[in-house]
């Protein structure tokens, strides 16, 4: 538990002391957090503590990790779970190919007693070819790597019980080698769209924060950062569209991303308003399935536009 | 401001959260890096150090308001009494206090009033509370497993997939000579299992039971997902996974705060299928329907959901205690109209034809995705 005192040392951005200034330099970077995610962030940087990031798809998760490696300005190390990752493709695998040339090189050349010596080579670091999480243990630089450990309800059950041991002590056990300790723990994030519950010995060691679909003057505003072209007018009225849509009961209400994607496309058609035409044609970036467009068409554009009031 | 936090932890921990002493070391650091005289500071620390799911934050906040504002706080204590009252209300569920004398023994005395073999054909309708107890001990011994299915983890096999760390392994002891080639394949394992139970006034007489045999299955340790269906839907896998029958039935009904309220059948399962069957947790898996299709909403909207189910799913279960009566045929709107997209349609309503619904779920099981492809 003395190593998780590593974790203790704060890896917050410099001239950043208080949950507020770190809030400014996110919005800085791009990225509109509020009070509560911010000093989410704040806490896990300066705790040095994982952060778990729950949440409907769309809402920002992942970007937190994005944002954080260039507020840190470090790298950002990512591991995307799905059903069936093990350990050798997120944490480490012995390459066998270069092995087994050792191996050969040893008959060829090697006496009885180098016989012995190349054999224990095999099972050393340089035949060991490190996965994400490795990296980011053994990762050699001043400022520790974020690490993303993206969509982790993904993952069976059992890919859990590896994450324990890094989350907590920021080290990987190999049983070939030993025990690797991280010199500069990373910065973890870890996401999930709730497919199922994580584990709460994994949640127990990380701060949790649920992030919800924000609020109408915040989507304005998220829209007004992340796409300059749209002006004031655009943006309110997509935000309030989404905000529309959101209310429908879709099967998949979208999320900021969507948001961000419609708007984007409107202002790469040129549009300076909402109009009825205009949805209907880029309807397809915001709404992704076909029962959910069907539904959002038939209750009415014109509630979407504005005009019909919301 | 140590003591204020810990006292603030015990009232967390009994309106419902797991706010354990690691929990609370975490929360006092992150105080100490905070303003802990800002009451957004405090409610932040608090709440991510605190919680660990959606469910919990609700909850949080109720216990903070009470706290930080020293008014309320009295309500919270509340949930525990309402509870009590909940379960009394149930006229089936045997009183506490029966359960518990009849596990200290007198077994063979209820044996004799009810002999096990009636007790099996007998409708769950007309059981006593004694006979309640006594199915207790046979749901005990029920095994429920799902339907195999193929996973992406990998196990020895003799042929499929090359496995060069077993094959270089082997290598070793031929001098670097690969002489045998080893080879890997996906396992199967059983598919997850999800168990959504009515719980609505009409079927007052048999949900207790059914809530006992998704207890059952939830201990089992196999992969089971329990909801109960009421005016929303509620999930109580985690209330269930405590070993003790009469323990798990009161968390879960704790957890649920519509008991024998009318059903919008449609509606709860529109939020099933929404907030957990899309996302995964259908996908592929064993969906088991514990209701008499009474549905109180729009017929439509249960229709369409059944459908986006069928299309998820690996396997629709529908099991009707009404099924057994002579002459019964699906006239309850919401029924009729749910029957297309289940596969298989189960009575239920003893303990015989709960044991055919454990078969068929694991019936399932013989079906292997592999073959199908």
């Amino acid at each position: 538990m003395s190593e998780a005192g590593n974790g203790r040392r704060g890896a917050l951005p410099p001239g950043v002391s208080r949950s507020q200034e770190l809030r400014e330099r996110l919005q800085g970077e791009g990225y509109l957090a509020d009070e509560g995610l911010s000093t989410a962030i704040f806490l896990a940087l300066k705790l040095g503590r994982p952060l778990f990031l729950e949440g409907e798809a769309g809402v920002g998760k992942t970007e937190v990790a994005k944002v954080l490696s260039r507020l840190l300005d470090t790298t950002l190390i990512r591991l995307q779970c799905y059903e069936g990752i093990d350990v050798n493709q997120a944490v480490y695998e012995w390459d066998y190919a270069r092995q087994l040339l050792h191996i050969r090189t040893a008959e060829a050349f090697g006496a009885e007693e180098d016989r012995q010596r190349f054999e224990d080579e095999l099972y050393t670091r340089q035949f060991l070819v490190s996965r994400p999480l490795l990296q980011a243990i053994e990762y050699e630089d001043s400022t520790p790597p974020v690490l993303l450990i993206d969509e982790v309800d993904l993952a069976d059950d059992e890919f859990e019980a590896f994450l324990l041991e890094i989350l907590s002590d920021f080290a990987i056990t190999i049983p070939e080698i030993g025990t690797i300790h991280a010199s500069r723990p990373p910065v973890a994030v870890l996401t999930s769209n709730r497919t199922r519950e994580v584990h709460d010995a994994l949640k127990r060691r990380c701060l949790y924060f649920y992030i919800d679909h924000p609020g109408l003057e915040r989507e304005v505003d998220i829209v007004r950062l992340r796409v300059p072209g749209a002006d004031e007018r655009l943006a309110r009225q997509v935000a309030t569209a989404v905000q529309g849509l959101r209310s429908m009961d879709l099967y998949k209400p979208p999320g900021v991303a969507e948001t961000l994607d419609w708007t984007e496309a409107l202002v790469a058609l040129g549009a300076k308003e909402l109009d009825e035409a205009l949805i209907e044609a880029t309807l397809g970036s915001v709404v992704k399935y076909r029962e959910d467009q069907q539904r959002a068409l038939g209750a009415g554009l014109q509630l979407l536009t504005g005009t019909g009031g919301v | 401001m140590l003591r204020a936090a810990v006292t603030f932890g015990r009232l967390l921990r009994r309106a419902g959260l797991a706010a354990g002493p690691d929990r609370m070391v975490e929360f006092v650091r992150a105080l100490e890096e905070l303003d802990p005289d800002r009451r957004e500071d405090v409610y932040w620390a608090g709440r991510v150090t605190l919680c660990s799911r959606r469910e919990d934050l609700e909850l949080y906040d109720r216990a903070f308001r009470a706290f930080w504002e020293g008014k309320e706080v009295r309500t919270l204590k509340r949930p525990k009494t309402r509870m009590s009252v909940s379960l009394a209300d149930d006229s089936v569920q045997p009183p506490k206090k029966t359960v518990e004398r009849n596990e200290s023994g007198e077994e063979m005395v209820r044996l004799r009033y009810s002999p096990v073999d009636i007790l099996r054909k007998k409708d769950f309708a007309l059981y006593t509370s004694e006979e309640h107890a006594e199915l207790n001990k046979l749901l005990a011994d029920l095994k429920l497993s799902g339907a195999l299915r193929r996973s992406r983890r990998l196990e020895p096999a003799p042929r499929g997939r090359h496995d060069p760390r077993r094959t270089l392994r082997g290598a070793m002891r031929t001098g670097g000579e690969p002489m045998r080639h080893r080879y890997r394949k996906a396992r199967s394992r059983p598919r997850r299992v999800v168990m959504l139970c009515d719980i609505s006034g009409s079927m007052a007489s048999y949900s207790r039971v059914l809530l006992r045999f998704m207890h059952a299955g939830v201990i089992s340790g196999e992969r089971l997902e329990a909801f109960v269906l009421g005016t929303r839907l509620t999930r109580i896998t985690r209330e269930l996974a405590t070993k003790h029958p009469d323990r798990a039935l009161s968390e879960a009904s704790e957890a649920v705060r519509d008991w024998s309220g009318g059903t919008r059948l449609g509606d709860t399962i529109t939020e099933f299928v929404d907030r957990w069957g899309q996302r995964g947790m259908a996908r592929g898996s064993v969906v088991v329907i514990l209701s008499d299709g009474w549905d109180r909403g729009d017929v439509e909207v249960l229709a369409e959901q059944m459908m986006r189910l069928h299309r998820l799913a690996y396997k629709v279960i529908w099991v009707n205690p009404l099924k057994a009566a002579p002459g019964y045929r699906p006239i309850a709107r919401g029924m009729a109209a749910a029957l297309p997209y289940v596969h298989v349609f189960l009575s239920g309503h003893n303990f015989e034809s709960l044991e055919e619904l454990a078969w068929a779920i694991a019936g399932a099981a013989s079906e292997r995705e592999g073959g199908a492809r």
